[in-house]
């Protein structure tokens, strides 16, 4: 496959057909758009469906609709609509029913704004919908990523049977950068036996999808159920990435279009003689709790950077376990941190300011 | 070695393509590259801005926030841009439009008449096109080949009509700013 030059939020839209999502439900949303635009070229055009529902309310429902019979099923939205899904996937986690949620972040709350923003780490790492429930979050960080991560998150839905966001925020989804489309290679995936397909001439019953558990007890092992599957997934999925952590004297911890900044920092601060390292969580959910910690290990502290008010930070804390200090930088409403404000926060941390 | 660059105006002046095509020419060149437009409610009608990135190694931050190269189309963009050009940068502005001049003196301004080059030319949507030229006279980043090459692609076979025009546009902005530096 040729390598081209490629918007994020079409990079994921091409991604998703390369994977053989058979299913796009959607409503518009800026900043990612251009998913459900391209996806309603593309779909109608390979025989696949495409429907730009009346609301994302809806549209999250026709996801549990082709989930449940079995479908490679794919939406996408931004703040207010990732809202507005909430219950939706919360269901789709309560019936174990797989798919992929593409959340091309900005700020918020409320109707917010439309400029990238990193403020929906609590709501999609931590649940934004009832219950006890985990999904799978990826967060990539360049357009190429977003490909590789987008084509994964079908394959870990299906084969965990559960609901994988790929959190994106405004920046990637607008940037151009080259990638290549690839067609993914995946291991063999469990039959989807309970799918709620006709049971034809077979004798057996029909499936049902469904998130009802009226006896408490058996909803008791229903959760414990999921809890034990999202155990393996967080001994077997988790995604993380190292820069310079060797000889660090500050590690900073971020993730998606934030850490692409940091890295710009990090080349400046060299060209001064100042180490500092990157760790990047791929996965958001299961966090790398374990990896961060020894990355840091070294380090005399650790900086957290987001463009939030700082939430993937107690993830952190929770993983630093108060061995050392754990600062934050952040901006807030779409506005991008600069690298050379990374910089500035770094070595005022340093004491060097 | 590493460019970063802004390319600014109003909505059809043709600022993103422009970045656009510095973008491919990197790419065809194997550099990593980023570009990166404004969106929001400033796009719809008013200014359009696109910052891109093109560098031997990794690119960080695909925002530029202290620009090489600043090409602006109009006046709103020269108020906006002329105070983030890098020390010794270059700040491009499209003469024919913009009649206040810039008063940055720690920097190389470059008056290019676009639109009158474009009308010159015959066809004056080249106007981005003419200031593309310029802009290569400020850096070692991408070649004229493959801005060339960057730009054959972008336009693609149904456009294949306009290339002369195009590549003619290339040139006589790339000599109009290298008889000013």
């Amino acid at each position: 496959m040729k390598k081209e030059l490629i918007k994020g939020n079409i990079a994921i839209a091409e991604a998703a057909i390369a994977a053989g999502c058979q299913c796009f439900f959607g409503y518009p949303i800026t900043p990612q758009n251009e998913i459900p635009e391209y996806m309603s070229l593309k779909m109608p055009q390979l025989g696949r469906t495409f429907v730009q529902s009346e609301s994302e309310v809806s549209a999250i429902n026709m996801v549990y609709g082709a989930a449940g019979s079995g479908a490679r099923v794919m939406t996408s939205s931004s703040g207010p609509g990732m809202s507005l899904k909430q219950e939706g996937i919360s269901f789709l986690a309560g019936a174990e029913l797989p798919c992929v949620i593409v959340n091309v972040m900005r700020g918020g709350p409320g109707l917010g704004g439309i400029q990238p923003a990193q403020a929906d780490y609590y709501q999609s790492v931590k649940g934004g919908g009832h219950g006890d429930y985990h999904l799978v979050v990826y967060a990539p960080s360049t357009v190429q990523e977003a490909v590789e991560l987008t084509q994964k998150a079908f394959h870990t839905a299906d084969k965990y049977r559960i609901p994988v966001v790929v959190l994106a925020d405004g920046v990637l989804g607008q940037m151009m950068e080259p990638a290549t489309i690839t067609v993914p290679k995946e291991e063999p995936l469990p039959e989807k036996t309970w799918a709620t397909t006709s049971i034809g001439n077979s004798s057996r019953k029909p499936n049902i999808a469904n998130s009802l558990y009226l006896d408490p007890y058996k909803l008791e092992k229903h959760i414990q159920h999921l809890a034990k599957k999202f155990d393996v997934i967080t001994e077997n999925e988790i995604m993380v990435e190292y820069n310079d952590i060797e000889n660090a004297e500050i590690v900073v911890v971020a993730y998606g279009t934030t850490a692409r900044i940091v890295r710009s920092a990090m080349n400046t601060l060299k060209k001064e003689g100042i180490n500092i390292g990157l760790v990047r969580p791929i996965t958001l959910s299961p966090f790398p709790t374990d990896e961060i910690n020894q990355a840091c290990k070294n380090a005399n502290s650790v900086l957290v950077v987001e463009m939030s008010l700082g939430q993937m930070i107690d993830d952190v804390k929770i993983a630093i376990n108060g061995e050392k200090p754990v600062n934050f930088y952040g901006r807030q409403g779409g506005v991008i941190p600069k690298a050379s404000d990374v910089v500035d926060e770094i070595k005022k941390l340093r004491g060097v300011i | 070695m590493e460019g970063k660059f802004i390319f600014a105006g109003f909505g059809g002046q043709g600022v993103l393509t422009a970045g656009q095509i510095v973008a491919l020419a990197g790419m065809i060149e194997d550099k990593s590259v980023t570009w990166m437009p404004s969106y929001g409610p400033e796009m719809r009608g008013g200014a359009a801005n696109c910052s891109v990135v093109v560098s031997t190694s990794l690119v960080g931050s695909p925002i530029v926030d202290v620009p090489d190269t600043v090409v602006v189309m109009n006046k709103p963009s020269l108020d906006i841009f002329e105070n983030s050009v890098a020390k010794n940068g270059f700040l491009i502005y499209n003469e024919s439009l913009i009649s206040t001049k810039p008063t940055r003196t720690d920097i190389t301004i470059l008056p290019i008449p676009c639109n009158q080059i474009a009308k010159d030319l015959g066809n004056v949507k080249v106007a981005n096109i003419v200031s593309l030229g310029a802009f290569l006279a400020t850096t070692d980043t991408v070649t004229m080949d493959s801005l060339i090459a960057g730009l054959k692609d972008k336009f693609g076979e149904s456009k294949k009509h306009l290339f002369d025009v195009n590549i003619e546009a290339l040139n006589k902005g790339y000599e109009f700013a290298k008889s000013l530096i």
